[in-house]
């Protein structure tokens, strides 16, 4: 244990830095997945044929193992190749299926007697999806985030294995060379991480719940 | 024919199936009016398509055979919002949106309208006292701090908000304990003849109905069987009349 304490205390900037990488690649995946997901989930409420073809697509990628989805986009032209690019591309396809099914639960189930009023007192549909579904979906849809974000920032400790960089760098340099610190110095604070994440979103979800 | 005496809602042989296509009707061919100022009151049991008839008059939804006129335009004419903002409309459980507070669910259909700010503030403090609710005690409650009979009354104040000449109301007193629902049905009674409204009442309660009607009409598999005013729907001999009559009949029951 100690050995461990003398290894990351000797080589905290470059956790650091590896930390911050992490950060950086689940935060950019997570703007886009965030945006791609909630504006599908938007749209995906009242055309049903849409929603079982984005749900379905979505669900595909997420039974990919993760491994194997940064193998399969490294040979695609324009965002495949080795690095970052390759890798927040795959993080971002992970992370759909959570955030696209709770913003579609979200969205679509609510008090039928709020819906029926609001359309009965001359609400367009834009007006009932931003005033009315939205805010009220707003918890179910942040706990999809939350879910999302937690899978990725583990889900990223692979993105090293690209050559993306991240705290994946460290778990791969300690399994390739059989060294516990290694590998702890760069999973300890991906866990750390996870359940940080965890907690500031968990917080944010209970205070925008509405009952 | 004068202004006074114009029937605001009509009905003309219309019919109505979910979806269209071979569904069963849900509507049969019901002719009905409602003129200015009066209470209609739809009775019939659970699925005998009240509910359906108020939803065809505010144009969610349209008549597979026949015309519904909302002052004189049929509601294929109408564009659906305008229509449905010059409608109140009030629902069993009120439906308030639980993310407003008691004062922005009022100023819902006049913030929708864009009126001046003011001019809501004012309005909405209005109907909380027209409805007996202490704007300076409730405005600012969310729906989930009321009791069932204020979120009614809260319901009741935001049909009303707009000043819409129609109102349609689907059993809004039904899920209230008893002494609350014959507070609210006279309080209603009067609040509806001072203010004018012209109103469509969906109830399966043959006493509420009696209570607030100008004109009754009973349905029964989505057919009109019975229409009278209410001194004189009692007497009538349809078998369904009869049936809601037995429920009046307390010591005769055999519940």
């Amino acid at each position: 244990m100690t050995g461990l304490w003398r290894f990351m205390v000797e080589h905290q900037s470059e956790i650091l830095s590896a930390t911050l990488e992490h950060v950086e690649l689940v935060c950019i995946a997570m703007a886009a997945a965030i945006l791609i997901g909630v504006t599908l989930g938007m749209v995906i409420v009242r055309r049903a044929k849409l929603r079982a073809l984005a749900l379905g697509i979505a669900g595909i990628f997420q039974t990919i193992p993760s491994l194997a989805l940064f193998g399969f986009l490294i040979p695609i032209p324009f965002i495949g190749g080795i690095g970052k690019r390759t890798a927040i591309v795959a993080l971002t396809l992970y992370a759909l299926l959570p955030i696209l099914r709770n913003t579609y639960v979200g969205l679509t189930e609510i008090d039928p007697a709020v819906l029926e009023s609001a359309e009965a007192m001359g609400m367009t549909q834009a007006q009932i999806l931003f005033r009315v579904r939205f805010p009220l979906g707003l918890a179910v849809i942040l706990a999809g985030v939350r879910t999302a974000t937690i899978i990725t920032i583990g889900v990223a400790t692979i993105a090293a294995a690209i050559g993306a960089g991240g705290l994946g760098t460290f778990i791969f340099r300690g399994v390739a060379l059989v060294n516990d610190s290694l590998l702890l110095a760069g999973a300890i604070p991906a866990a750390l991480l996870a359940i940080l994440a965890d907690f500031l979103l968990g917080r944010l979800e209970r205070r925008l719940r509405v009952t | 024919m004068t202004i006074v005496e114009q029937n605001l809602i009509e009905l003309r042989g219309v019919s109505w199936r979910a979806g269209g296509g071979r569904a069963a009707e849900i509507i049969a061919g019901v002719s009905l009016e409602v003129p200015r100022g009066k209470t209609l009151v739809l009775l019939g049991r659970s699925g005998s398509g009240k509910t359906t008839l108020l939803k065809l008059i505010n144009g969610m939804h349209w008549p597979s055979k026949g015309e519904v006129l909302v002052e004189g335009r049929t509601t294929r004419e109408w564009d659906a919002i305008r229509l449905r903002r010059g409608i109140g409309y009030v629902i069993q459980e009120a439906g308030l949106f639980p993310h407003f507070t008691v004062a922005e669910n009022v100023a819902l259909v006049p913030g929708l309208e864009k009126w001046p700010r003011e001019k809501i503030a004012v309005r909405v403090k209005e109907m909380l006292q027209l409805v007996g609710l202490e704007p300076g005690q409730f405005a600012e409650r969310r729906p989930r701090e009321l009791s069932g009979g204020q979120r009614q009354r809260v319901g009741v104040a935001r049909a009303l908000a707009a000043d819409p000449p129609i109102l349609l109301m689907d059993e809004p007193f039904g899920a209230l304990d008893p002494v609350t629902r014959a507070e609210l049905q006279r309080e209603f009674k009067a609040l509806a003849r001072r203010l004018g409204k012209t109103i469509v009442f969906v109830t399966h309660d043959l006493r509420e109905a009696l209570l607030l009607a100008s004109h009754i009409i009973l349905l029964e598999k989505g057919r009109v069987v019975a229409s009278a005013g209410p001194e004189e729907f009692l007497r009538l001999q349809h078998p369904e009349v009869l049936a809601f009559a037995a429920s009046l009949d307390v010591r005769g029951g055999a519940a």
